[in-house]
C-alpha cells in the first residue's frame, strides 16, 4: 500500500497508514526523494505509530531515507514508534543512528522547526 | 516433550509481500496462543527476519507456524526452511554485523535474542532450517 505524503509549508508528511512490505518502503524513499525536490521541501516527517513492527530492512530503509533527504537539504524526523516496537528493536540490536526521532507529530514539527529554523509547521 | 497443540500455518515465501503475510498469520496464531501484545511484536519482528533470509539467500521456501506445549508451558514455534545455497559458517552467521547480502547482519543474531530457543541446521548446497521458539512467560 502506497504512503500518502502531505505537503504542509515548508515540510512534508508522510503517515504510514497500514503494515508496509519491504516494497513499500522502496516506493516511500522514492516518493520521498522526488517530491522533497518538487516541492523544495526543508523537512520531512515520517509518521510510524500505526507500523506494527520495525526490522532490519524497515530500519536500515528509513536510515537511508533520512541519508537521501540530508543529501538533499532537508532534515528527518521519524516520530510514533510504539513501545513494544521500540523494545523488539532494542533486543534485535537495531539502531537509527543520525537519524532523529521524535515520540509523535507534534514533537516532530517543533523538532524540525528546531533544526531548520522555519517558523510553526515550515512556513517559509 | 515438546508437542504440537494444533495444526500448523504453512505460508510460502516467494517474495518480499510474503515476508508481511507470513508475520501477521504469526502475530494472529501467537494472539490466540495467549502472548501479550510486546510478545506479539517480538514474535512478528523475528518472522520478519527469518522469512527475509529466504527471500535474500535462497529466493523461495516456507515458513511453518506452530503452537506447541512442552508440559504447563505453551509456546509457538516458528520454522524457516529452504533449499537455497544453505550457510557455510553458521558460527559467523550468528555474529552481529556479519552478513554476506548487504544486509545490517543482526537477522540471526537478533532473532536469538528476540526469541527463547533457536536452532539452525544448514547444507551447504542443500538448504537451511532455522527453528525459533518463543514461550509464554
Amino acid at each position: 500500500m502506497r504512503v500518502p505524503i502531505l505537503k504542509q509549508g515548508g515540510y512534508l508528511i508522510a503517515s504510514i497508514q497500514s503494515a508496509l512490505s519491504d516494497q513499500d518502503l522502496l516506493q516511500l524513499r522514492d516518493d520521498l526523494a522526488e517530491q522533497a525536490g518538487r516541492f523544495r521541501s526543508r523537512g520531512i516527517i515520517i509518521d510510524v505509530t500505526v507500523l506494527d513492527i520495525m526490522d532490519s530492512f524497515a530500519c536500515r530503509t528509513l536510515r537511508s531515507i533520512a541519508h537521501i533527504l540530508r543529501l538533499r537539504g532537508a532534515e528527518t524526523a521519524i516520530v510514533g514508534i510504539q513501545p513494544e516496537v521500540a523494545f523488539a528493536m532494542v533486543q534485535l540490536g537495531l539502531a537509527l543512528g543520525e537519524v532523529q526521532t521524535a515520540l509523535d507529530l507534534e514533537e516532530g514539527l517543533a523538532l524540525l522547526n528546531q533544526r531548520t529554523q522555519l517558523g510553526n509547521a515550515g512556513e517559509k | 516433550m515438546v508437542t504440537l497443540v494444533k495444526s500448523e500455518v504453512r505460508v510460502p515465501i516467494n517474495s518480499g509481500a510474503d515476508i508481511l503475510t507470513a508475520r501477521l498469520e504469526g502475530r494472529q496464531l501467537a494472539s490466540e496462543a495467549g502472548f501479550n501484545n510486546s510478545d506479539l511484536t517480538v514474535i512478528a519482528t523475528a518472522i520478519s527476519e527469518v522469512a527475509r533470509n529466504i527471500v535474500q539467500y535462497a529466493r523461495t521456501g516456507e515458513i511453518i507456524l506452530g503452537v506447541v506445549q512442552d508440559g504447563n508451558k505453551r509456546g509457538l514455534r516458528v520454522e524457516a526452511r529452504d533449499d537455497g545455497p544453505g550457510i557455510p559458517n553458521i558460527e559467523l552467521a550468528m555474529q552481529d554485523g556479519y552478513s554476506t547480502g548487504g544486509g545490517l547482519g543482526l537477522g540471526l543474531p537478533g532473532t536469538r535474542r528476540l526469541m527463547d530457543e533457536l536452532q539452525i541446521d544448514s547444507k551447504v548446497g542443500r538448504g537451511t532450517t532455522v527453528v525459533a521458539t518463543k514461550w509464554i512467560r
